[in-house]
């Protein structure tokens, strides 16, 4: 027998075993709804798999009484165009920011400790202020997922750039570089792939920051949604929002791995990165 | 032959503590300098004022006559003992670089498609010279380390500079491979004619590798300061075979014991 911490699923029984709690939670969560709802048919806690069914195809397939909207895909449409609109301009002002500091000392002694602060200051902290200062629109939701990820993607990429080898700096120099050269032949496609990296790792926080100015203040969105039907103990809407939520932010942060792997092969091959 | 570089009364100072003194040479085109000493006693660091990273306290480097710039710039061609290449590019785009650099100077890529390929023929054709023209499309991180040597000094002489600066560049290879590049160097280096300065630590690569050998050792010392005088260059020894066997032997026994003074104030 080999030692536990030796022995190595193969392909098959690894898709299995990836697979078996997310069986075992359903099955958990069906026996429960059924056991429920047996005792009491118009339980709302723990809604059965057909009732999510019909909540789905209530907001998604059938137009909103009221506005003549399909409800789920407009709220999927508002968050998504938030979040993306927010995570768009943390990117670019990030990858500025990040490769500036990174490449010119002074603008380091600059800036960087005003960064770090403002990397400190809890977000949702400061939403009053975004609101006061920006309205109840669609700005101040798209600044608040702005303030929250982009000192955070801004402080990796500058660590990143401060971790390109002096020696490559140098050589480029020899070959006629100067800084703005430097910066484009060297140390922006360097960095690509790692802004893509903390792109992944700050869209949780993103979601969540999403998720919470829509709770607090909006006219749709999936966030508002959940926080909307809340009112009426409405898990059979709650439930699917919720698993969609989960799918969307796995699709993207699939879609930018997939898309960092095809861009950028030097950068997996070179440092085993899954 | 013309004098290309002029180093006069060159020091180099940490605060009280004195690296270098009294560094006063003249360079002709051409030459192959190696240079040798025990470690820490400031040969990277006369390496790097070459190059432009490193200043120095006193004196003045002359280059063609004009003072050496201050910041690393194409004159003078580069090869560390690891991270010169470039890991994004592949090995002829690495290659093509600092011509693309100097023929764009906005986004340092070129378009042109006739300029492009102008580009990449000269490349190729270094490339080859340096044997590595079965790797052309190949990411750095793919090389062994010799072969990441070779594409950092094709890198280097598509600039044509004026000097070559190898910093310790084979120290990291093993036997077989490191025999290979010192052929190749040479021959780069008279086909080329080329000045190159090359810091090593092994006596035996400075002796073949070199028409002229400096050792870096400290003169003077002062046993209640150990960094009250700095290094300089005791010797300066015009290579020919007889000087090779003559001295040899001499100089292992006299860089052990500096070894051991550097190991002791340490």
């Amino acid at each position: 027998m080999k030692r536990l911490m030796n022995r190595r699923p193969n392909r098959a029984s690894k898709i299995f075993l990836g697979l078996l709690p997310f069986i075992i939670i359903l099955l958990v969560y069906a026996s429960a709804s059924s056991q429920r709802l047996a005792e009491n048919a118009d339980d709302k806690l723990l809604p059965s798999f057909s009732s999510m069914a019909d909540a789905i195809n209530r907001m998604a397939f059938q137009e909103d009484k009221r506005t003549g909207q399909y409800l789920f895909w407009t709220d999927t449409w508002s968050s998504l165009k938030r979040l993306l609109t927010a995570v768009f301009f943390a990117a670019v002002i990030a990858l500025s920011l990040g490769i500036l500091l990174g490449v010119i000392p002074y603008l380091h002694a600059n800036f960087s400790p005003l960064i770090t602060v403002i990397s400190l200051i809890p977000p949702m902290a400061i939403l009053p202020i975004l609101f006061i200062v920006f309205g109840l629109g669609e700005l101040s939701k798209v600044v608040l997922i702005g303030i929250g990820i982009t000192p955070f993607i801004t402080r990796d990429l500058l660590a990143r750039v401060l971790e390109i080898p002096q020696e490559q700096l140098i050589k480029a120099q020899t070959l006629g570089a100067n800084t703005w050269l430097v910066i484009t032949r060297i140390v922006f496609p360097q960095v690509c792939p790692r802004l893509i990296d903390a792109l992944r790792l700050s869209l949780g926080a993103a979601w969540l920051f999403l998720i919470a100015s829509e709770a607090i203040a909006a006219d749709g969105g999936l966030g508002y949604r959940i926080f909307l039907v809340r009112r009426y103990l409405a898990m059979d809407v709650i439930i699917p929002y919720v698993v969609w939520v989960t799918f969307l932010a796995f699709m993207t942060d699939y879609l930018l791995r997939k898309f960092s792997k095809f861009a950028f092969p030097w950068y997996y091959q070179a440092s085993n990165k899954a | 032959m013309s004098i290309l570089l002029e180093i006069k009364n060159v020091w180099k100072q940490y605060g009280d503590a004195v690296v270098l003194e009294q560094l006063s040479k003249c360079v002709s085109a051409g030459e192959f300098v190696t240079i040798v000493g025990a470690s820490g006693c400031g040969k990277t660091t006369f390496l790097n004022m070459l190059l432009g990273t490193e200043s120095y306290s006193k004196g003045k480097i002359l280059l063609d006559g004009k003072p050496l710039p201050s910041e690393p710039s194409q004159d003078r061609g580069v090869v560390f003992q690891r991270y010169s290449a470039f890991p994004h590019l592949t090995v002829l785009r690495n290659t093509m670089l600092g011509a693309e650099l100097s023929a764009s100077p906005f986004l340092g890529i070129v378009f042109n498609r006739r300029k492009f390929s102008a580009i990449r023929e000269k490349a190729e054709k270094m490339l080859e010279s340096v044997g590595l023209s079965h790797a052309l499309n190949s990411y750095p991180h793919e090389l062994s380390g010799g072969m990441q040597q070779r594409l950092s000094i094709a890198q280097a002489l598509m600039k044509q500079p004026r000097m070559l600066l190898l910093d310790e560049p084979f120290g990291a290879l093993d036997p077989g491979t490191r025999s290979d590049m010192h052929k190749l160097i040479l021959a780069l280096w008279k086909e080329t004619g080329i000045t190159i300065f090359m810091v090593t630590h092994d006596i035996e690569e400075g002796f073949y590798l070199g028409t002229r050998l400096w050792v870096f050792d400290k003169v003077r010392f002062d046993p209640h300061n150990a960094e009250a005088y700095g290094a300089q260059i005791t010797y300066d020894i015009d290579v020919d075979q007889s000087a090779k066997r003559r001295l040899k032997k001499e100089l292992e026994l006299e860089l052990e014991k500096s070894e051991q003074a550097f190991g002791a104030s340490e």
